[in-house]
């Protein structure tokens, strides 16, 4: 069924009794052409990709849970482009265009908002570092606008500019980042690829990856063994944890990041506002929560649950730039396991194993990055091919050097 | 959380910064497959779903380096030791 206003208005006529199922609970072939292990938003993407790019059919996801329950879920919606180094910049920039046009592509209301990133600087050599920033997104044709104190005031006068610690001098804004709803940008592509034929198993967790003389031949599931000629890893934070069935080591580790909302206010938050001076972001939801979240739990974990100091943490930061909203009671918060890398940038690559190709270390950045990842891992799934916008995101570059590091911050995934 | 410092007893963890997998031995950079081992020294982590054993520094208390054993899962915390001996002990 095709949403549109028309199918809006009959329904409405008729009690909202004709809608369909979203998607089918098919039960598992035993072979696949394509096994994707992991339904979430990379995975889904990837399954849409590959059926309505690359045109190809006989596709199965294995979910462990149900679809979009994992970071897909939990992340705090944001969206935008500006990076810094030479090889992120094209792939996320690609994948903000793709953004773009994805509710008239995929049929879905995602609620994508383009309501604007704006990076706070507090020192003069933070406003050195933004300017470089913005420079190297103009380079590469992202535009953005440096701001002054005036110009951030003039967007968001509620901040405590003049904090003693951390005053804020101006800000970094690209006005074409936002925020989308993030349970809809997986439930639209699972909806996408369920209707091209991809089967999309919940409930399956993927045991073991069966490799036989250099290839890997299927995937050992909970609901029996599916042979495939072609499985791709994309499980965010349980990507060690399979791929070591297939005895592959990674340049990666898992790691808890905490992210909360408040009680519903009147509109206050105009656009996605992030502190410069620790690691903290905030924008409001249309229903008027306040999503905000901050640094990793500075250890390893499988626990999709955080500790306290992480929480006292983030509000600290909250108060730092923003007092007004300290009696701003907290509805809830939650934890979700990140694929940390070693060097805070994603791999989209084979792996060296026949038929086996990997999506990972996304760290918590993967939300913004959800359809650039499905389009350039469906593009090196089918065609064998690294895509143009992903040359750089590859494996091997932990051996050669060529490491994206971001932050700066080394091979210290709790730092990133 | 809270980690039990082998010379200071219980703590909370907040006094403690963590550095990762306990046990990675530096490599003999005049070996033939140095570049190799180097690689896997900095950047490849086993990152078990259970118990394991991690660097943590009491860096607001002893400022001693010490091991803990962590399960990752539930971040129970199953024992301490001094660093010192475990890295003479350790094998990759």
């Amino acid at each position: 069924m095709k949403y549109s206003v028309l199918s809006l208005i009959h329904q409405a006529f008729r009690g909202q009794k004709d809608w369909e199922p979203v998607w089918r609970y098919p039960e598992p072939k035993d072979e696949y052409d394509i096994v994707l292990i992991g339904g979430g938003g990379h995975g889904l993407a990837t399954a849409y990709y590959l059926a309505k790019v690359h045109g190809l059919k006989n596709i199965a996801v294995i979910e462990k849970g149900y679809l979009g329950g994992g970071s897909v879920g939990r992340n705090t919606t944001i969206v935008r482009s500006n990076y810094q180094e030479p090889g992120n910049i094209p792939f996320y920039e690609w994948s903000l265009k793709l953004w773009e046009g994805l509710e008239q592509d995929f049929n879905y209301n995602a609620m994508m908002s383009q309501r604007g990133v704006l990076n706070l600087y507090h020192s003069d050599s933070q406003r050195d570092d933004y300017a470089r920033r913005g420079n190297a997104m103009m380079m590469h044709g992202v535009p953005c606008d440096l701001l002054d104190k005036e110009g951030v005031r003039s967007i968001v006068p509620f901040l405590d500019f003049d904090n003693a610690r951390f005053p804020i001098h101006g800000g970094l804004l690209q006005k074409r980042g936002g925020t989308a709803r993030h349970d809809a940008v997986a439930w639209g592509f699972a909806r996408g690829a369920d209707s091209r034929g991809v089967d999309l198993l919940q409930n399956t967790e993927a045991k073991q990856i069966r490799v036989e003389n250099g290839k890997a031949i299927g995937v050992e599931t909970s609901r029996g063994f599916i042979k495939a000629k072609k499985i791709g890893i994309v499980a965010a934070g349980n990507t060690t944890r399979i791929a070591e069935t297939a005895g592959l080591k990674l340049p990666i580790e898992s790691y808890v990041l905490q992210a909360f909302v408040s009680e519903a206010i009147k509109p206050l938050i105009p656009n996605v506002v992030t502190f410069g001076a620790g690691h903290f972001y905030i924008s409001q939801s249309d229903k008027g929560g306040l999503v905000f979240g901050a640094s990793l739990d500075g250890y390893s974990s499988y626990a999709a649950r955080g500790n306290l100091p992480g929480v006292e943490d983030t509000i600290e930061e909250a108060m730092a730039i923003m007092p007004s909203i300290s009696r701003v009671k907290l509805l809830r918060h939650w934890g979700g396991i990140m694929d940390m890398s070693m060097d805070g940038s994603p791999i989209i690559d084979k792996t060296g194993i026949d038929g086996l190709y990997i999506n990972c270390g996304w760290c918590y950045g993967g939300f913004k990055a959800t359809p650039g990842s499905g389009w350039c891992f469906a593009h090196l799934i089918a065609t064998d091919e690294t895509h143009p916008n992903a040359k750089a995101l590859r494996l091997n570059r932990f051996e050669t050097g060529h490491v994206i590091d971001e932050s700066g911050t080394g091979a210290q995934p709790n730092l990133h | 959380m809270r980690i039990p410092c082998p010379f200071c007893g219980e703590r909370d963890s907040q006094e403690f910064s963590y550095l990762g997998q306990a046990g990675l031995t530096r490599p003999d950079p005049s070996e033939p497959n140095a570049q190799k081992a180097f690689h896997d020294y900095v950047h490849i982590r086993k990152n078990p779903a259970g118990p394991n054993n991690e660097l943590w520094l009491h860096a607001s208390g002893c400022r001693s380096w010490i091991v803990v054993t962590r399960n990752t899962l539930t971040h129970e915390i199953m024992g301490s030791d001094y660093a010192s001996p475990f890295l003479k002990v350790a094998t990759r």
